[in-house]
């Protein structure tokens, strides 16, 4: 129970600390599982009660009309050994024993009752000695002596015998049937029919059984009282006796020939027989079966099916959603890097601010040395002295270039929004470079876009964008480079410049960090780090958006967005 | 004879001190006021030709100083040297009318050259004042004198 809980929790945890790939990889296979668990576990569970369900039911159907079958064919052989018996019983009273002992009263019963009554074989009169007394038939028995014989002493003691199949001494399967009358003035004798069992094998056949079934009576003892079709012939030991059940009963065997039967039967409550009908279970399953077979279909496609369909969800499901996080991260990657910037630029204003006042203080002073110097004619080391403050006050003013760059980083410069062509605005800033790019050999390679539409955008500031990315570009670039410079539409709303370099590239912590102000991969003193943030801060505050892509050894492009309406003001 | 009177409004007493010095051995007549305050007294005092004051400092302010000293002396100009300048501050200073925003620190040679363009621009103002109040256009040169202000 313990270590259940544990699992539905790990399957309904979400694994924050694994590595991305793998989390969605677990994500997904816990959503797969618990969907499976919950759709397939109903699903089996419905089909296996609907097994058992049918199963049962089904059983029903088909034992119900065996168990009516049987309990009819009972009540036709009942009903017709009753018949026969009363039949002699009539014979038995209706006669008194002289003119039955009279051997031609006897013979003209007897054809009497043939005629009338199927089956009988023999009539014959025996005496409360055992002695045959008369005899009407074919074998011709007069004379015999039935005393101390089981029968004999049976109708003595209950007045009425119908004996089991026997052969006897006529070698042919019959029944006997035997009656003791009494008359008023005590006299004793018995009436003794036989009757051909073939009688009993046209009840079976009238039934109509198929060629799988069986049917046949046997006794107490289990032997067959007539013939079966694949079990063996009258006074053959039955292989099976059923337990006994004077209401029909359905029990299932496996019979002698190796089939799986149902074995519907009952026993008699008058005589010693037992009714059996066996009928094949392949047969009346069959319907069964097909239903089984249908159900296991229904469940393997079910089955197929829902695993194909919750497979095919998660995986949609998981790309929905590595999706969104990846959206998501990018997002707030691209916001946490323009706070950065800002509160880089705000901290470097502060900065600029605060060492303007001491950087004022020693500008003056030491201007004043100088001032002092200068005037006083004879003033030791004079030219020493000049050099040193001189450096001072150089130093100075390299000092005043960084602060005043860095505030204009981090200043919200008013926009002079006019109407230009972007084009224009490139061969302009070209021109600067003209120069230089012949002195280091680079080739320069326009694509202008000739129907670039007009924007709504700061000539001076683009300037000042398109010639730091130019100049970075020139300094990435060896002798021989090519800068590609190239304008085009983006949509509607946007035209894009992109400026591409065959220089050197970037490696990817350096194309991190190529924004920030005071990045620099130039030696000390040669780059102040501000060029790209400063470009940067400019193209956000022109509405536009800027991207670089590098790969080290190959070069870097540069592709700047520009809006084609200015936004309502907008400030870093 | 020194050229002209300058009075110099600045916090940060070294640095004051010192380019007051600085100003001297050019031959400005300069004096110096630590304060907003005592700037305000001064020019009330003995208005100088040219005002040369910072934008951050306690209490009055350079933005307030600018303010009141273009109202009571349109003929003072107005020169504003900060460390601190914003381009939103120095938007404002030239609406009140500065007649230029520098920024800290600043080479003596370029501070001296704005100090006599805003002296150079008084005496024109004054002088074009003085040519119509000769010509008995006291309305005129009224005007004028106050565009100096706006300007």
């Amino acid at each position: 129970m313990r270590s259940l809980k544990g699992l539905i929790e790990d399957l309904l945890s979400i694994p924050e600390e694994r590595s991305t790939p793998e989390r969605y990889r677990i994500v997904g296979r816990n959503i797969a599982i618990l969907m499976l668990i919950t759709t397939l576990v109903p699903l089996a569970l419905m089909t296996v009660i609907n097994y058992f369900e049918y199963k049962a039911a089904l059983r029903n159907e088909i034992q119900a009309p065996m168990k009516t079958l049987v309990n009819k064919a009972k009540h036709s052989f009942e009903l017709f050994l009753a018949g026969r018996l009363s039949t002699v019983n009539f014979i038995a009273s209706a006669y008194k024993f002289e003119e039955l002992a009279d051997e031609k009263n006897l013979n003209r019963i007897f054809r009497v009752l043939k005629k009338e009554f199927e089956g009988f074989v023999d009539l014959g009169l025996i005496d409360s000695n055992g002695m045959q007394v008369s005899y009407a038939g074919p074998y011709g028995l007069q004379g015999k002596d039935y005393a101390g014989q089981a029968w004999f002493e049976h109708v003595r003691v209950n007045g009425v015998y119908i004996s089991d199949v026997f052969k006897g001494y006529r070698k042919f399967p019959h029944i006997a049937i035997a009656v003791q009358h009494i008359s008023d003035d005590g006299r004793e004798w018995i009436v003794r029919a036989t009757i051909n069992t073939g009688k009993l094998d046209d009840l079976i056949a009238s039934m109509g059984l198929d060629a799988e079934s069986d049917a046949f009576l046997i006794n107490r003892q289990g032997v067959f009282q007539t013939k079966s079709r694949f079990y063996g012939d009258v006074l053959d030991k039955c292989p099976e006796i059923p337990p006994i059940s004077f209401e029909p009963a359905v029990i299932e065997r496996i019979d002698p020939l190796g089939r799986d039967v149902f074995l519907g039967y009952v026993y008699f409550n008058q005589n010693d027989f037992v009714f059996v009908l066996v009928k094949p279970k392949s047969d009346v399953l069959k319907v069964w079966y097909t239903l089984r077979a249908d159900l296991l279909i229904v469940f393997v496609i079910g089955l197929a099916v829902i695993i194909l369909a919750v497979l095919k969800l998660t995986n949609i499901m998981m790309k929905r959603m590595k999706e969104s996080d990846d959206k998501r991260t990018l997002a707030l990657r691209e916001v946490e890097h323009s706070h950065k910037l800002s509160s880089i630029g705000r901290l470097a204003a502060g900065v600029a601010h605060e060492v303007n006042n001491p950087l004022a203080v020693i500008n003056e002073k030491a201007g004043l040395m100088q001032d002092l110097i200068q005037y006083n004619p004879d003033f030791p080391d004079k030219d020493r002295f000049v050099n040193l403050v001189k450096a001072i006050i150089q130093s100075v003013e390299r000092c005043r270039t960084i602060t005043h760059r860095l505030l204009g980083f981090a200043r919200r410069m008013d926009v002079e929004v006019q109407i230009l062509d972007v084009n224009e605005v490139l061969q302009e800033t070209l021109g600067f470079l003209e120069k230089e790019a012949l002195y280091k050999n680079v080739k320069l390679d326009l694509d202008l876009s000739k129907n670039l539409s007009k924007i709504e955008s700061d000539r001076g500031q683009l300037q000042q964008v398109f010639l730091n990315i130019l100049n970075n570009a020139m300094a990435a670039i060896g002798d021989g480079g090519t800068i590609a410079i190239s304008s085009f539409e983006r949509d509607s709303q946007m035209i894009g410049v992109t400026i591409k370099d065959t220089g050197h590239g970037m490696s990817d912590e350096t194309l991190k960090h190529v924004f920030e102000p005071f990045f620099t991969t130039k030696k000390s003193g040669e780059g102040t780090g501000l060029g790209l943030s400063i470009t940067y801060g400019i193209v956000k505050r022109l509405g536009g958006d800027i991207e670089v892509q590098s790969k080290t050894g190959t070069g870097t492009r540069f592709t700047v967005y520009l809006p084609k309406k200015t936004p309502a003001q907008s400030g870093v | 004879m020194k050229e002209f009177k300058v009075l110099m409004v600045d916090d940060e007493e070294d640095f004051v001190r010192t380019l007051d010095e600085r100003m001297q051995m050019r031959n400005l007549d300069t004096s110096v006021a630590l304060s907003g305050e005592e700037a305000m007294k001064k020019l009330e005092e003995d208005p100088p030709d040219v005002l040369l004051v910072d934008l951050k400092m306690p209490g009055m302010d350079g933005m307030e100083v600018l303010k009141r000293a273009r109202e009571a002396y349109p003929g003072v100009q107005v020169v504003m040297l900060t460390g601190h300048g914003s381009e939103a501050d120095e938007a404002e200073a030239r609406r009140l009318g500065v007649f230029e925003y520098l920024r800290k620190p600043i080479p003596i040679d370029q501070l001296m050259r704005t100090l006599k363009a805003a002296y150079k621009k008084k005496l024109e103002q004054a002088m074009v004042a003085a040519s119509f109040a000769e010509e008995g256009d006291f309305e005129s040169a009224r005007e004028i004198m106050k565009q100096g202000q706006k300007k």
